[in-house]
């Protein structure tokens, strides 16, 4: 595990966070939901400071983080590429859209491609069902993409 | 709405706006100042429509207009044919798929004319970020009835004459849910919201939140009378921004009217509501888990009892309500519990929230009333199977739920119905399939979802769904041995009878009713390597016929993986060892030349 | 008194409203399988997530079946505990643990003594209808605990011993489903954290994805050794359970015993913790009475109360977690290093041996002393004062490995001069013995009277936080006992925010005291067992002619040859130490 080094008005920062919470340990998750908008990931450093701030213990804190998906102990890419895997999604073929990225990525599923440019996550129902299958990159939303858009979609970036 | 003429609503739901509505509404606003009508016609963004299929959606308010498939750039046409000149934008018009005639308004329409809307009956009407448009509808008028006019035991009364069930997925009766609740003894109870809506392919709970939040604040504000609760919380998912920002909105207007906060209608009745977010973890559906996830832990389910009505958030009494149930609350009291009553079926009064997907031609969010009929909901506002292909499966409850057939498209949807055929109503997802799904497939993506968001505390779930999935896994790969349906048909009633939550119980259900209702499909996987559908990949090879092929090279261009050669105007051939049986060719060639083998 | 009736397996009972089904079985000698299920009342451990799903029972009129462990019986229950849809869910739920745990029973360090092992062979399972991928886990070698996670069955136990009994909180489920499992932050290795080595968790794992480490190998090699003059020191909580391990009754007092055994594995000198035991109360005891003195006689800045430094579990726990009261605890070292330090500097002496050809032997009913005699501060020129520390456990593995019939050994008595003890120095094995060891001492060193009732019943029990106050011919000292770290923590919080009124705290990281310890034969749950061992601790102290420490004749010998008297500067160089802020030693690396 790489060491991060927090700068220090970070760590105050983070500190201050945990204590519009008043440190109390129901709101870890709020906290941590706080923390990794600052950070865009949840570091182990991150955690520490959460767990000492809040007075649980780090292993707890680790055991929430890994627990939920949308927490990360990895930073994400430039462009967090998710594809929406909700069931409307997959009867109209998002697993072939996903392959696809995965390709030409060559990462995994949950993955940042070593120039940090792009991560790769799956999501669980957008809502746009009507635009199926429907794949986001950072705000952006793609709809009705086929296997062969992915090309040209990456190309964008 | 008194200060303008017209209005016009543009659909501001999660896939409308994925398709630029906002630029719609902001194009609409600049047009319409351009031509100094601003001060006349007001642009309003609402919730859903309903009709994501035909999304962006636009409505012209007093005439009904409804206009279909709208671009940004087509602002300006209704601006100046439509506001101006009177005249409809002919061709932003639904085209009735069987006449062929435009039709302008929505209610002409087979998607609207057998629905209902209750749950859902200001979502697409009003701006959900203006306070006055829900008062305007008589919103809080419930709410302020009851605290002037009914104990709260009279209040729980109405909600047990009317029947309503919870519309999170099992069914509990609401109004016995808050009694219990009530009858708990404690200094602090809470009022919980669960919109932790997690089911692949359902947004039911987030449309409603974002179309018309200040219906679910009113019902828990009675909910929190009712039970003797001062505190509300939401538990929604941090995936919903659009629904959060319209809540978040909402309770600051419903402070600063005073219909929230203390001394509530100045009866001395204090209540106010937070937002808990979720973190990904679809298990938190459940609401010992979500009362696990909102106290800061992970979220695992407990064995009940004790019920959350005995023991919930902080070990107090907690009555937790899904969003849809909340959202039915206020339309209750403001019509009657035998009103209600008399709408759906007798043990399953009311209507449901259904997100209607897959393979049917009106994708969209739909309200029926209960003991409509499959074939009512997916044949006419669904408009059938897209694409002209066969109906063969259609999923309710998702990951909890069954894939019901054919010979179930006349069973009158309510929770015993759908229960007793081997599939459930679940928060309410429907997804439509046709004869390119495999079944086997469609068991292990259900399967593929509950191993991925098991929570891993007990051991049928944790364990036996990922065996469960993997049998399915070499089922699919055609290595399917004899006795493994045996084998996986035990594991799946074991877990049903062992796992130790509502998510790991109902796991199997996929996997039961696929082998229920379309066993021959399983018995060609095992005994003959086949997938009658053709989608297993490992069990088909693409092949193009000769004689068919012109050599148009579409095919070769689209491959992703240049498995396919050939010189132009000469028939190509598929280099199988490369072949990723993606299906892009067969999707783009003219000429019915590939097949799958 | 509320009751309710039902019947199980058709046999009528009643029971007290709030019996679980799995109580309410085992009151009619109905005894239904379970796993992940462990309660012991007096210990503070409960352990029921209702997670291994191998009660499994049917209650009639209920869809599906109920976990015994977690269901409470209730009125008219019609409840069948080994019907066929029972037995096939309850082996298919055991097959379906066994998939997913790596069939290594022949070789794995909990073969025997397995409770998953048991259960597969009371269910009769012969073969594994489910198989697929098994999850796999870095392995863990601490000092002390090694951890096999791929033999984790997720009973979470650990769990519970480390974060509820103890409040270390080294230990979290962590991920989630297929992929969960119970690991420290950042599935980092113990090493890194901040665990205390008390071994609690071992304690009570099912099955082998936590043992100890073990040093038995080491020994061996030792003893072969010809270079080599071998000692080996036994713990006062040792001879309390050994017997356990025979086959013998708990409770049974294995003194003569285990020290004959050891005799024949072949020590040069077989010596007794109990003998640095009492050294401890000398340099304790003269501590606690200066630092008393001090504070009556108005010094500020004397540190009261002061606390008991004999368990390493527990002098890591306040060094992680209360560094800022480093400078409270005794600064005496724990018996196990006393004897050390004397074995290799007054009896290296006597032998007219250098101090590194002895090789020291610690036999503990600890994993944390495994621990403590790494501690670079307990070495001299890189050689440990104590080499090897091996548990209850592991001296039970060598005296089989030696094919000595244990159960029909003659006694024989420990080596001189470090083998013998008074009574004051057995009950050391026990919540409250330290402490009344130390009052023994104190007593009549403060009111030069000799104290004629030395037993103090006020100061035993297995409750885990007692008080008491002792009178010292008119001086009330209040005194604090707690044991197991999560009642330590409550007593230091006290201490902490100014609100303690004790003048001396003992304190034992393990539920019981050492008796409970981590490297103790397996109780698999049994609370009685603990307070057998208790008890035995008693009777071998009321048995003893000498019970105070201060009248041991040796240790009057070695202070009158070699260190003078209690505190010291030789005292001090020999016998004291000092403790480490390791607030920000748990972090990332």
């Amino acid at each position: 595990m790489a060491k991060v080094k927090i700068p220090e008005n970070k760590v105050q920062e983070l500190r201050d966070l945990c204590k519009n919470f008043d440190n109390e340990p129901g709101e870890l998750i709020n906290v941590l939901h706080g923390a990794q908008g600052m950070f865009g990931y949840l570091p182990a450093e991150v955690q520490e400071i959460v767990a000492d701030e809040m007075n649980v213990s780090v292993a707890h804190v680790y055991g929430v983080v890994t627990f939920y998906s949308f927490f990360s102990m990895l930073p994400k890419g430039k462009h967090p590429i998710s594809i929406c895997m909700g069931t409307a999604c997959y009867v109209r073929g998002a697993e072939k859209v996903l392959d696809e990225f995965k390709r030409h990525l060559e990462v995994k599923v949950g993955e940042t491609t070593p120039d940090g440019k792009y991560s790769l996550s799956c999501l669980r129902c957008v809502g746009a069902c009507g635009l199926a299958p429907v794949v986001t990159i950072g705000e952006r939303v793609y709809g009705r993409v086929s296997p062969e858009d992915v090309r040209g979609i990456l190309e964008e970036y | 709405m008194a200060k303008y003429k017209n209005h016009i609503l543009v659909c501001g739901g999660t896939g409308c706006r994925a398709s630029e509505s906002e630029a719609i509404a902001s194009n609409l606003n600049a047009s319409l100042s351009e031509n100094n009508l601003q001060d006349d016609v007001q642009v309003v963004r609402t919730g859903c429509f309903g009709f994501c299929e035909k999304g962006p959606v636009v409505k012209m308010v007093p005439d009904n207009t409804f206009y279909v498939h709208v671009a940004p750039d087509d602002a300006e046409d209704i601006v100046l044919e439509h506001v101006i000149k009177g005249r409809k934008v002919e061709r932003l018009l639904y085209v009735d798929p069987e006449t062929k005639e435009h039709v302008s308004d929505s209610r002409h329409m087979d998607f609207y004319k057998k629905q209902l809307r209750i749950a859902l009956r200001n979502c697409g009407f009003i701006n959900p970020e203006n306070i006055d448009e829900y008062i305007a509808r008589d919103g809080y008028s419930a709410l302020g009835t009851i605290m002037e006019e009914m104990t709260p035991e009279a209040a729980i009364n109405v909600v047990k004459d009317s029947g309503l069930r919870g519309r999170g997925g099992g069914g509990f009766p609401s109004g016995l849910k808050w009694e219990l609740t009530r009858k708990s003894e404690a200094d602090q109870k809470y009022v919980v919201c669960n919109a932790d809506e997690g089911d692949p392919g359902a947004f039911m709970d987030r449309s409603i939140l974002e179309g018309d939040p200040h219906s679910v604040l009113e019902a828990m504000a009675i909910c929190g009378y009712c039970i003797g609760a001062d505190r509300g919380l939401i538990y929604i998912r941090a995936e919903y921004p659009l629904a959060i920002k319209r809540l978040k909105i909402a309770i600051e207007q419903a402070r600063d009217y005073g219909l929230l906060g203390n001394d509530i209608f100045g009866t001395g009745f204090n209540f106010d509501v937070e937002i808990r977010y979720g973190a990904g973890a679809f298990v938190c559906g459940e609401e010992t888990a979500l009362i696990h996830s909102m106290e800061g832990l992970r979220g695992e389910p407990t064995v009940k009892p004790p019920f959350p009505a005995q023991s919930g958030y902080k070990e107090k009494p907690t009555n937790v309500n899904n969003v849809e149930t909340f959202a039915n609350i206020p339309a209750i009291f403001l019509k009657g519990a035998d009103w209600f009553k008399k709408i759906g079926t007798e043990k399953s009064p009311g209507t449901k929230v259904f997100a209607l997907a897959g393979k049917v031609n009106n994708v969209g969010l739909i309200e029926v009333p209960m003991g409509t009929t499959l074939r009512e909901v997916i044949f006419d506002i669904g408009g059938g199977i897209k694409g002209g292909k066969k109906f063969k499966a259609v999923q309710t409850g998702g990951p909890s739920g069954g894939c019901l057939t054919e010979d179930h498209l006349d069973l009158a949807i309510d929770y015993d119905g759908l229960l007793a055929s081997g599939s459930m109503m679940g928060s309410g997802g429907m997804i439509v399939m046709d004869e390119d799904d495999c079944m086997v497939s469609v068991a292990k993506f259900y399967l593929d979802f509950t191993v991925e968001e098991s929570c891993g505390k007990c051991t049928p779930c944790r364990v036996g769904n990922k065996r469960l999935h993997e049998m399915l896994d070499k089922i699919t790969l055609g290595q399917g041995e004899e006795g493994d349906l045996t084998r996986l048909r035990n594991l799946a009633n074991v877990i049903k009878d062992t796992a130790l939550c509502g998510l790991g119980q109902t796991s199997p259900n996929p996997v039961l009713s696929t082998m229920d209702n379309f066993p021959e499909e399983y018995q060609s996987h095992v005994k003959e390597s086949k997938c009658p559908a053709g989608q297993c990949r490992a069990l088909m090879q693409y092949v193009i016929n000769s004689k068919l092929c012109v050599g148009c090279t579409l095919c070769s261009r689209v491959c992703p993986v240049d498995a396919i050669s050939g010189e132009k105007k000469l028939p190509h051939v598929i280099d199988s060892s490369v072949c990723i049986k993606c299906g892009a060719c067969i999707e783009k060639c003219k000429f019915g030349a590939i097949s799958i083998q | 008194m509320n009751l309710v009736k039902l019947t199980i397996d058709n046999k009528p009972v009643v029971v007290e409203k709030g019996t679980t089904l799995l109580e309410a079985a085992k009151s009619i000698g109905v005894n239904i399988p379970s796993l992940c299920y462990m309660k012991m009342d007096d210990m503070n451990f409960e352990n029921k997530p209702g997670g291994c799903r191998v009660c499994v029972v049917e209650v009639e009129g209920r869809r599906n079946l109920a976990p015994a462990c977690k269901t409470e019986c209730m009125e008219g229950m019609e409840v069948h505990t080994h019907s066929v849809r029972v037995i096939n869910a309850r082996r298919t739920v055991v097959e379906l643990i066994l998939s997913d745990h790596p069939p290594e029973c022949l070789t794995c360090a909990k073969s025997g003594e397995c409770e998953l092992q048991d259960l597969a062979q009371n269910l009769g399972i012969r073969e594994i209808h489910y198989t697929g991928e098994q999850s796999t886990y870095k392995g863990d070698q601490s000092p002390a605990i090694i951890r096999e996670m791929d033999k984790c069955i997720m009973c979470r136990r650990c769990e519970t011993a480390c974060n509820e009994v103890q409040t270390v909180g080294v230990l979290s489920a962590v991920n989630r489903g297929f992929e969960s499992v119970v690991a420290p932050a950042f599935e980092m290795d113990l090493d890194h954290s901040v665990c205390t080595y008390c071994g609690q968790c071992v304690a009570v794992c099912p099955t082998g994805a936590l043992t100890e480490r073990d040093y038995t190998w080491k020994v061996i090699e030792a003893l072969v050794d010809p270079a080599k003059t071998v000692v080996v020191q036994t713990a006062p909580a040792v001879r309390a359970a050994l017997g356990e391990a025979f086959g013998m009754e708990a409770g049974n007092l294995v003194t003569g015993k285990m020290v004959a055994a050891l005799r024949k594995l072949g020590f040069d000198y077989v010596f007794d913790t109990d003998f640095a035991a009492d050294l401890t109360i000398m340099e304790e005891g003269t501590e606690l009475l200066d630092r008393l003195n001090r504070h009556l006689n108005g010094d500020q800045d004397v540190k009261l109360p002061i606390l008991t430094s004999c368990c390493p579990g527990w002098v890591k726990f306040f060094e992680h977690h209360f560094p800022e009261m480093k400078d409270v605890p005794s600064t005496a070292k724990s018996p196990q290093q006393m004897f050390g330090s004397i074995a290799k500097s007054y009896f290296a002496k006597k032998l007219d041996k250098k101090r590194e050809d002895l090789v020291v032997v610690s036999v503990m009913p600890c994993l944390a002393k495994k621990y403590e005699c790494t501690r670079e501060e307990f070495s001299v020129n890189g050689d440990a004062d104590v080499n090897v520390s091996i548990s209850t456990r592991e001296l039970a593995q060598l005296i089989r490995n030696a094919n000595i019939d244990f159960t029909s050994l003659t006694d024989e008595n420990f080596d001189n001069p470090l083998g013998e003890s008074t009574g004051a120095s057995v009950i050391f094995g026990t919540t409250g013995g330290v402490i009344e060891a130390a009052v023994r001492t104190a007593y009549e060193v403060h009111t030069g009277k000799t104290l004629e009732k030395v037993d103090f019943e006020e100061l035993r029990g297995m409750e885990g936080s007692r008080k008491a106050t002792v009178d010292f011919d008119g001086l009330k000292l209040n005194i604090g006992i707690a044991h197991g770290l999560g009642n330590a923590r409550k007593l230091l919080e006290d201490v902490k925010s100014g609100k303690s009124e004790f003048h001396a705290i003992e304190i034992m990281a393990c539920p019981g005291g050492c008796i409970g310890g981590g490297g103790q034969p397996y109780h698999h749950g049994d609370v009685d067992i603990l307070k057998k061992r208790q008890r035995a601790i008693y009777e071998e102290d009321a048995g003893k002619p000498i019970r105070k420490s201060h009248e041991n004749p040796f240790i009057q010998e070695l202070y009158a040859e070699f260190l003078g008297k209690p505190l010291s500067d030789l005292s001090h160089e020999l016998l004291h130490t000092h403790y480490f802020d390791r607030k920000k030693k748990a972090e990332v690396k």
